[in-house]
């Protein structure tokens, strides 16, 4: 599950290593304010989220205001209540946030990613009360109510799906970009027939593009991860 | 992207009535069914309502209730909800076993992401796919007072009733329901009001920024397709330029009247090559009273290139259209 994750370690990394600033004088006395790591001080200044489950957002009420107060108000805003992998969230949303702008840059999911923005290339797919749709083509404010699956929340117990294990048997995933619109879109489709054709896959699987077109490799992969394993 | 408000009615007139207050404080507004192309619009700026720029309000119909649904009405059609999704119309077994041409229509649009989220009504409605349109040019269906296909690259634009703009309708479903000859429930701030959904495209010479008759606070509410008075069989076909997850280059909706083996009458609908679903009546009237042979068919087809006008780098959509028409008649007959 490497690939899918952001390299949270590596953003905080440079800080913490930077010796020759920790070793400031004119900054000692703001230790305690500038001591968050990139990601939460952007988490904490660009949103206020209220979240219902426990969100790492310790840095949100010490974090600065962004100084922009008057743009901020002036941005109209919407209380909603979604499932994301069974979490539910009740979260401070701008109206023009998409439902992919939410959950990667507001909930810390980065699973489904960003390609095209423009409803094309479906690597943003993530499924909604069951289906895929493009995250990055939906406002989150209209999924107020729904239950969203991302890539973070295939696989059961901590352990990837039998789907996921395909395609790193059938080496689905070359850069690997695509490969979790890919999955969103196959795990639907596996969903409402369990054992498709290869046609009904690649059918299934049009609205997700592949750059490295690596197209054969994924189909074999989910039709491996079929019922009957393809045969 | 553009901030913007957005709405929750519950009612087809709180929509209205929304979209009414935000024009009488000079703010534009957008009704938005499954948003998918209309966020592609706002995020490029483009206009969606010619003259009133990117909106400022979006009015969400998700919430409204009891307009996502295909029913059974009064008179024995069907009364296909506004919000009804693409993936719901082809996957329903009234459609698919009746009216066979609008299910393989939804079934044709682009992917199964799109035709979850996207709408009957939202794929009626949504705005030309010119290239010029799309990419900030200045151009009739912006509000602007040009066509930039007339001199640049027409390949896929209009070779019926093109002029002053010469955009194609883009929409899969619309050929499909105006050859079922469907009826359009239009709401408004007057009221309802219900028309043929013939009636219910414009041409650019009639009114070059639009594509249909609706003004800005009014919403497509429903299709209602009437009951056939026999046997119907139908199809469509279309052609595009990769096997999927596109636009129509020409397309055809064939809806067959049966009696028996003759066909009483006919209606042929094409898209992709008009700036509105383009009937073709010559062609319809020779299959009036015939038995469908595949020499009927061919005859057919070239009748339903008469009057065609090609531009500079389009003139291939004319054969192309001719043999559509054939095959799709074909096709609708061979059905059992």
């Amino acid at each position: 599950m490497d690939e899918f994750r952001e390299p949270d370690a590596a953003d905080s990394a440079p800080e913490n290593g930077d010796t020759s600033r920790s070793g400031s004088a004119r900054q000692e006395g703001h230790t305690s304010e500038f001591d968050v790591s990139r990601r939460d001080f952007i988490g904490g200044t660009g949103a206020t989220i209220v979240a219902a489950n426990a969100m790492p957002l310790g840095a949100q009420e010490a974090a600065p205001s962004s100084g922009n107060d008057l743009a901020e108000t002036e941005v109209p805003r919407s209380r909603i209540a979604i499932t994301v992998n069974g979490a539910r969230h009740q979260v401070d949303v701008e109206d023009r946030w998409t439902l992919n702008e939410l959950l990667r840059d507001h909930l810390e999911l980065t699973g489904s990613k960003l390609g095209c923005n423009r409803g094309e290339c479906g690597a943003c797919t993530v499924l909604v009360d069951g289906e895929p749709v493009y995250s990055c083509s939906t406002l989150a404010v209209w999924a107020d109510g729904r239950s969203i699956l991302t890539v973070e929340g295939l696989g059961e117990g901590g352990a990837i799906s039998r789907l996921q294990q395909a395609f790193i048997e059938h080496n689905a995933p070359q850069c690997g970009f695509c490969t979790s619109g890919q999955l969103m879109s196959a795990t639907a489709l596996l969903e409402r027939n369990a054992n498709p054709t290869a046609n009904e896959v690649r059918e299934a699987l049009a609205g997700n593009l592949c750059r490295c077109s690596n197209y054969n490799a994924i189909v074999e992969a989910v039709l491996a991860a079929t019922e009957t394993g393809g045969a | 992207m553009k901030a913007f408000v957005n709405e929750n009615p519950g009612s087809i007139d709180e929509a209205v009535m929304l979209a009414q207050a935000a024009l009488r404080e000079g703010r534009s507004v957008s009704f938005a069914g499954g948003g998918t192309d209309l966020l592609q619009l706002v995020k490029e700026r483009v206009p969606n309502r010619p003259g009133s720029g990117v909106p400022d309000v979006l009015v969400n119909l998700k919430r409204v209730a009891g307009i996502d649904q295909v029913t059974r009405n009064d008179q024995g059609g069907l009364t296909i909800g506004g919000l009804t999704s693409l993936t719901d119309l082809g996957a329903n077994p009234q459609l698919r076993d009746r009216y066979a041409v609008l299910a393989e229509a939804a079934d044709s649009v682009a992917t199964r992401q799109i035709r979850n989220a996207g709408t009957l009504a939202g794929n009626v409605c949504q705005r030309p796919w010119c290239w010029y349109y799309r990419n900030g040019f200045d151009c009739y269906k912006a509000g602007g007072n040009q066509c930039f296909s007339i001199a640049g690259e027409n390949q896929l634009h209009a070779i019926f009733g093109g002029g002053p703009s010469f955009i194609v309708h883009p929409s899969d479903l619309a050929p499909a329901l105006v050859a079922l000859d469907a009826r359009f429930r239009v709401a408004g701030p007057g009221g309802d009001r219900s028309l043929s959904s013939n009636d219910f495209f414009v041409l650019p010479n009639e009114d070059v920024a639009h594509e249909n008759v609706l003004g800005d606070d009014e919403l497509l509410v429903s299709a209602v397709i009437p009951e056939p008075s026999g046997e119907i069989r139908s199809h469509f076909y279309k052609i595009m330029d990769r096997e999927t997850w596109t636009h129509a280059v020409v397309s055809a909706a064939v809806v067959l009247e049966m009696d028996g083996e003759i066909c009483r009458t006919a209606r042929i609908v094409l898209g992709g090559v008009a700036p509105i679903p383009w009937r073709v009546p010559a062609a319809e009237r020779l299959l009036a009273d015939q038995r469908v042979t595949p020499e009927l068919a061919d005859s057919v087809g070239i009748a339903s290139i008469e009057g065609a006008r090609p531009l500079a780098k389009n003139a291939y959509k004319v054969p192309l259209t001719r043999r559509v028409v054939e095959r799709a008649v074909l096709a609708a007959a061979a059905r059992a």
